[in-house]
């Protein structure tokens, strides 16, 4: 079955279960639902193309956010996934009002009950640990969840000597969690260098947006770094980069194309030909495919 | 007035003792060492070795200004990329030459500009996030006023953390808290109040292992009785440290952070 094929198929498995709550995703930008207006070249794309064309801009080629269960479908092998940790949830450690029940309301509408969803699965054969961050979980902030599963995935991988595929997003550090969030950041990237001294390979995917907290820890200490064409990936936010310096930024400050050039990702892979990207760089690593997946 | 709003105040104070009041009272014959190798030299983090009662050490420390010259020469301690390579890379030569590392924290944060982000400022930070945690010789950090977020963790992976009594440490800035969440930057003290931000949270979180006294009414009041408090603290730390072999030491350090986080499991449906 091609991939068309399978999106299609779990497309209507996920229309089948239609969250109560509408996903709190772009909606402003997109009228009735109809359109899709792309936040980078203010094109208007019917919905039903840009979402046929894997939510990609077809006028400039913006690679738009996707939910876990999207970019589930375009990487993994069917059925081949198994989530790690699904029933791990927040705690509030500063006592922040109403953060339990911003993550309850997140937990129904996004499906998941946090910002990260970790398993193993096959990508065309090659069995890997996935982890996926959902934007649309308060904006895929790293908290002591986020941490934890990340952090529990590499320990898994190293164990099992297995390759890690991390596709990143995220406002940064869950500032709700205090403290404790920034810690984090110590904590996944101490992981990663266990999952290093085992020897095994760790891919960052960097998808749009992969920002503060999240890309100084685990994102960008992948050994090989893709990102996804026009993410916006940095460490500071623009705004407060423009408050700071007081002056205009280019248009492409923080794209994924400008972070190329300065040497900070390995290359830009369209979102088409991510799997067998991923396949090709497993192979030349010697990992072997699993022979019955499909 | 809350704890934390008071301390805000305290460690704001342009009399609060430096780096470079603190480093001759603390170490003998610092020596300092410059540039990253790659880019620079930053001046918002110094670094050299010094000896500390006797013992070879590494000192990485970030440079408030004492006025305003200082300050715009050490850019208000807000690192670049280059500064925090810089640490690495003397952490490294200490690790070489088995010394203990130990890293001074005051900054309001890593420098947010063109080109802190053109040169990676992320992938800097992440960088000594991951090498501090298997750097193979004792790191002591203490935060001396303001323990800035990632900018602040950048050189907080250590064995332990030693926090000065009003000195402060958090995820974001209590202005830049109130303003992202509330969007009312002028909510500074509460969320100050809220955020759990003073020396005794993070004790209570885990995050620092002691709390270092300072003279009543703050730092200001006794340079040199905080110097002897935080060389007495240090010294102890260190003499903690140094015996331990080395995996013995990573695995420590690997496990102070390892179960930092507050979660629970739910029945699955
Ligand atoms: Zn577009």
């Amino acid at each position: 079955m091609g991939l068309e094929d399978l999106l299609k198929t779990v497309k209507h498995r996920l229309n089948k279960d239609e969250p109560a709550e509408p996903i709190p995703s772009r909606k402003p930008e997109i009228p009735g639902n109809i359109l899709f207006k792309c936040p980078r070249c203010r094109a208007t794309v019917y919905m039903e193309e840009f979402e046929r064309n894997r939510k990609i801009c077809t006028s400039c080629n913006y690679h738009s956010r996707l939910t876990w269960q999207e970019r589930l479908l375009m990487t993994a092998d069917k059925d081949s996934f198994r989530e790690f940790d699904s029933n791990m949830v927040s705690l509030n450690p500063i006592g922040f009002p109403d953060y339990e029940k911003k993550i309850e309301g997140l937990s129904k509408s996004c499906k998941t009950n946090e910002a990260v969803v970790t398993g193993e699965c096959t990508i065309l054969g090659y069995p890997v640990v996935i982890g996926i961050m959902d934007s649309h979980f308060m904006m895929a902030s790293m908290g002591s969840v986020v941490g934890e599963k990340i952090t529990r995935a590499f320990e898994y991988a190293a164990k099992k000597k297995l390759p890690v595929v991390l596709f990143t997003a995220s406002g940064g550090a869950r500032m709700q969690e205090g403290i404790i969030s920034l810690m984090q950041m110590a904590k996944t990237s101490g992981a990663i260098s266990k999952h290093n001294e085992a020897g095994q390979l760790y891919i960052t995917v960097m998808t749009d947006p992969t920002t503060g907290g999240v890309t100084a820890s685990f994102a960008s200490l992948g050994d090989i770094i893709i990102a996804e064409p026009k993410a916006l990936i940095g460490f500071a936010g623009r705004r407060v980069i423009q408050d700071t310096i007081k002056q205009q930024l280019p248009d492409d400050f923080q794209s994924a194309e400008f972070l190329m050039e300065n040497g900070f990702v390995d290359m830009i892979v369209d979102r088409k030909k991510m799997r067998k990207t991923l396949s090709r760089i497993l192979r030349i690593h010697n990992y072997i495919k699993r022979e019955e997946v499909v | 007035m809350n704890k934390a709003t008071e301390r805000l105040e305290l460690i704001r104070n342009k009399h609060r003792p430096t780096v470079n009041d603190y480093i001759p009272l603390i170490f003998q014959n610092f020596m300092e060492f410059h540039g990253d190798r790659h880019y620079g030299d930053d001046h918002a983090i110094m670094g050299g070795i010094a000896s500390f009662n006797g013992i070879p050490v590494t000192v990485i420390a970030q440079v408030k200004g004492r006025n305003i010259d200082e300050n715009k020469k050490s850019n208000f301690a807000m690192p670049h990329p280059e500064g925090y390579r810089k640490a690495l890379r003397l952490a490294k030569q200490a690790e070489k030459f088995h010394r203990p590392v130990i890293c001074l924290i005051d900054t309001p944060g890593a420098f947010c500009g063109i080109e802190a982000e053109k040169r990676g400022q992320g992938e800097a930070i992440a960088k000594n996030l991951m090498e501090f945690m298997t750097l193979k010789t004792p790191i002591i950090s203490v935060v001396l006023g303001e323990g800035g977020s990632g900018g602040a963790l950048a050189l907080a992976v250590c064995d332990e953390l030693l926090v000065l009594e009003n000195a402060l440490y958090s995820v974001i800035s209590p202005r830049g808290f109130a303003s992202i969440l509330w969007k009312d930057p002028s909510r500074e003290k509460e969320a100050a109040e809220l955020m759990r931000i003073t020396a005794e949270d993070l004790l209570e979180f885990g995050v620092c292992e002691k709390i270092i006294p300072e003279p009543s009414g703050g730092a200001h009041n006794d340079m040199q009785l905080t110097a002897e408090n935080i060389s007495e603290h240090l010294y102890e730390a260190v003499k903690r440290h140094v015996k331990f072999n080395v995996d013995t030491l990573l695995d420590n350090r690997y496990n102070k952070f390892r179960k930092i986080g507050m979660f629970d499991f739910v029945q699955e449906e």
